[in-house]
Parts: structure tokens; sequence; C-alpha cells
């Protein structure tokens, strides 16, 4: 379809002409690839210190991902900001009588957006990873091993799916400042921490990030009660809803 | 051509738009009036199917906007508000709105240079100013060489230079056989630039008429005069089947009577007369008055006597 392509091509020149576009993108590479080698490094130094029951359920792969924890939020902030720019600055307004078909605009949009993350968090996460592997020295493992592989590909996926939940969340907030007031502490600290602590812990399993990160784990330490693949679908679960969220807020409400 | 079927906006117990109907013609200027709260931007609005009608229809040649297929080669609009990223250049906006619709690239320079921004067109918005973002959003309205244009109040904010371009843009489009539909607040904008007037208060409909018809109608002609002797001249008048209004300065005025009759009549009853001026209403003057009693009819529900 002709008209569906020109769409997607203008939504590509869209993300691909604005600074914060790229930027966002380019920190969430960096951060992730540098705390993961410098948590790696700080891990093969310290390794003989930890207590035996780490040492045994050591996981060379999730360590070299430690800072995707960080550069996550980079990617949540390109997810945001695709999204919010059009009602920030009006260009909504431009952007709809342009291509009146609101499900057609969000598609494109979302394509776009999706690849662009998709990309760049597979990149990310392959940098990260054979980084982080070169700095463990005796303690890595290599991308032949046993669920590496996947482990691999899922951060990827981790990542690209935890921006298209920003971009989702972000449709039906249309604000940077509301979706950034939320999602932020959400992920950077409500969900890590209801996660870490016993008692709420069975809850903040099911959040879209927990979940999303047992993709990432080679050592199965038994605590989830879903598999890799398991969470990875939570996640996906997570992501359809905002989406669907952020679809019927863009029909029904006037831009 | 736009056509507008009971168009309804309510915003919970706030009538915007209240039962529009009306036609925009091609092949002329259309002034869309109605003073500030009007409900002129709510319909605008409608019409590109950024809101949505609570009530009603509009179709733009027929069809609902949605439905238009490359809707920039049929309908180009200026809003009132900037709607520019102003971090995307000049260029850049003007090729994502483009490759949207199909336009070919070239039409880019091509615009940038008629609204005279050529020279910023690797520019970011950022630093423009309030007449730049204007001509960048009638820039994007021209994109698509549409047979519709719409402005919404495009003056506000222009220097004196910036408004006589856009008067003679918008006369030279209509000229070339557009629909130009233009909305403004100002009557003597208005008057400078269009031919057809759709004038609306309260969201409601109040006149659509040609300026001409509108003028004919609305200005008032009228005799002022003064004399030392207002209540002789009263009854000079009365028995001449004329009813004078006193004004505030003591002077008299006098409806649909030439100002030499008015003066021989004194000349025969050997009146004094220190003032003898034909008047005419401003056409502003005519709007307000029109668009005051749609207030006070919302106000006190009489639409009589004001």
């Amino acid at each position: 379809m002709a008209h569906t392509t020109q769409v997607i091509r203008s939504e590509w020149t869209k993300a691909t002409t604005v600074r914060a576009t790229l930027w966002t993108l380019a920190i969430a590479f960096l951060v992730t690839v540098v705390f993961g080698v410098l948590i790696s490094l700080l891990l093969n130094n310290t390794f003989e210190d930890l207590p035996e029951r780490e040492r045994l359920t050591f996981d060379p792969v999730l360590t070299s991902f430690a800072g995707m924890s960080l550069g996550q939020l980079a990617m949540i902030a390109f997810g945001i900001l695709l999204v919010a720019s059009e009602y920030s600055t009006g260009m909504i307004r431009a952007s709809l009588a342009a291509v009146p078909q609101r499900g057609l605009f969000m598609t494109a949009k979302l394509l776009v957006g999706t690849l662009l993350v998709l990309v760049v968090g597979m990149v990310t996460s392959f940098v990260t990873f054979f980084l982080g592997q070169a700095v463990l020295g005796d303690l890595s493992v290599s991308i032949g091993e046993t669920n590496v592989l996947r482990a691999v590909i899922g951060g990827g996926l981790y990542m690209t799916l935890i921006a298209v939940f920003a971009m989702g969340i972000t449709w039906v907030l249309r604000s940077a400042l509301l979706a950034f007031s939320i999602l932020v502490p959400l992920f950077f600290l409500v969900t890590p921490i209801l996660a870490s602590i016993e008692a709420t812990r069975d809850v903040g399993y099911w959040f879209p990030d927990q979940a999303g990160t047992a993709i990432m784990s080679v050592v199965d330490t038994g605590e989830r009660p879903y598999g890799p693949w398991g969470g990875l679908l939570i996640m996906v679960l997570w992501t359809v809803a905002a989406l669907v969220a952020g679809y019927v807020t863009l029909k029904k409400r006037d831009a | 051509m736009i056509e507008l079927d009971r168009l309804t906006k309510r915003y919970g117990t706030t009538v915007a738009v209240d039962q529009l109907t009306c036609t925009v013609q091609p092949g002329v200027v259309t002034g869309f009036l109605g003073p500030n709260g009007a409900g002129k931007s709510t319909t605008m609005r409608m019409m590109l199917g950024l809101d949505r009608p609570t009530a009603g229809d509009v179709r733009i040649d027929g069809e609902h906007y949605d439905r238009l297929r490359d809707p920039l080669n049929h309908i180009g609009a200026l809003l009132e508000a900037k709607a520019v990223h102003p971090g995307r250049t000049a260029y850049n906006h003007l090729t994502v709105l483009a490759q949207s619709n199909g336009i070919p690239q070239k039409r880019v320079p091509e615009v940038l240079d008629l609204v005279g921004l050529g020279s910023v067109a690797k520019k970011r918005p950022k630093g423009f100013s309030l007449g730049m973002g204007q001509r960048l959003g009638i820039a994007s309205a021209l994109l698509g060489d549409p047979k519709i244009l719409m402005f919404d109040e495009p003056v506000n904010g222009l220097d004196p230079e910036g408004i006589h371009w856009i008067r003679n843009l918008m006369k030279y489009l209509a000229s070339e056989g557009k629909t130009v539909f233009v909305s403004s607040h100002l009557m003597s904008e208005m008057a400078l630039t269009a031919e057809h007037l759709i004038v609306i208060g309260r969201g409601r409909l109040l006149a659509d008429t040609s300026m001409r018809e509108f003028i004919k109608e609305n200005s008032r002609s009228y005799v002022r005069l003064r004399t030392p002797e207002p209540e002789r001249m009263r009854d000079v008048l009365a028995t001449a089947g004329l009813t004078p209004v006193a004004t505030e300065d003591g002077a008299l005025e006098v409806d649909s009577v030439e100002s030499d009759r008015l003066g021989e009549l004194a000349a025969e009853h050997g009146l004094v007369l220190h003032e003898l001026s034909p008047q005419q209403a401003s056409l502003e003057e005519a709007f307000m008055q029109l668009t005051a009693e749609a207030v006070q009819y919302h106000a006190h529900g009489t639409g009589k006597g004001a």
C-alpha cells in the first residue's frame, strides 16, 4: 500500500531529524555498556569474597547486563519523547491534519520507533555481553553455551519492549512530564524494591520489567513462578495492553 | 467546498459550537468572523478532524476529513497555535509533511521561497519570530497545492509588512479559484480581504452573507445636527415624519434622510444650525452590535430590543 509506506517514511524522517531521539539512543547504548563492563570488572576482582551461595548461582551473562537497569531509562526516555514531543510542541495537529487515519499514524510511528530501539537494543546487548565477558576472564561464558544466545537476544528484546511499553503509556498520558514522573520512579525504584523484598516479591515479579529480565538470566534460581520465555510473554502482554490503551486514547480524544 | 451541517461541539455543559450550518464556497475569500471565544477555532479544528463533533457533520469536497487520502492535497490549514517541533528544521518539518502525503520533495524549497523563508530553511524554528512561525505554517498549508485553504487568525501578532503580505496572498489564492476560509475577530481586517462573511457569536450562526450585503444592511448612515433650539427642531422633524435621536453631547441624529433635506427644513423654519454632517457607522460597530445581540440573547433570553 503506497499510503502506508508514505506515512512510515514520514515518521522515519520525523524520528531521525530531531536531536533528542538520537541522543537518548546513544545514551542507552553507552550507559548500558559502560556500567556493564564496570560491574563485570568489579565482580571479577571481588568474586572470591562473595558468599558461597552467591558464587554458586553466579550468572556471568546477567552480570554483564547490569548496566541495563540504568540504560533502560534512556530507552524509556526515547519512547516517551518520540510520542510526547507531538503533544508538547503542537506538532500533533499538523501530523493528524496530514494523516487523519489515527490508527495508521500510530502504527507508522510505532513501527519506526520499534525498529530503532530493536536495532540499538540488539547492538547494545551483544556489545555489552562480549565486552562484559572479556572483562570477566575466567568467570566468563561463551555465546555458544546453553541458553546464552537466548539471554543475549533476550536483552535486546527487553530493551525494545521497555521502550515500546513507554510509548504506549505516553499515548495515554500525552505529556512527557507525566510519563517521566510515572515510568522512571516505577522502573528505577518501585519494581526493583518490590522484587527484592521478601514480602512483596510475589507481586513485584509480575511487573513488566521484572518479568522481562527473566529472559536474560542463564542460571535459573527457581525463585520465579515462570521461566525465561514466560517472563518475556508477561512483558509482551503489558506492552500490548499499554498500546491498546494508547490507541483508544488517541482515537477518542480531541487533538 | 466545505459544508457544515448542524455542526455542534459541547464541552460538558458549555456549548462551543451550536448547530452551525453553512457552506464555504470556492473562488472567494470567506471571512469567518466572531468575537474571541465565539467558537471559530473549535469549528476549524472540527473541519480538520482534530476535534470530534458532538453532533452534526462537516464535509470537505463531499467527504469526511478522515476519509480523504492525502488530505494536504485537498485542504491546507494554518491553525492558531504553532504546530511545529522547535528542534526540527523548517526544511525537515515540511519534508515530513510532504512525505506523509506523497507530495514531491521539490515542493519543499518552492513553498519555502514562496513564503520568504528560503534563507532559514535549515534553521530550527526554536529561534523563529512569531511572523516567521506564521510563514512556516502557511508554507505547510500551501505544500500540497490544495484547492481549499484555511487560516485561523493569520494576522495575529504580525508586523504591518507581514499583514500586508498575508492579505495579498489570500486575495491571490482566491483569484486562482481556491476556496479561502479565514477567521478573524477584527471586522476591519475582513473588510479588506473577504468577499463573503460568516459571522458567529457564542457558537451560533449570526450572518451568512456577501460582504456587500452585509455593508448595505449593517452600515447605518445618518445625519448629525446641532442647533441652539433642539426642542423646536424636534417638532419640525416630527412634522416631516422624522424621528431624531438625542446624543449625550446635545446633538441630534436623524436616520434615513439626506443632509440637504434637513438643511432645507431648517431654513424653511428659520432654525440656526451649528452642525450638519452626514455620518456612516463603521463596519466594526455593525459587527459589535450584531455579536452583542447574540450575547444578550443568551444572557437574557430575549432576542429583541437590543
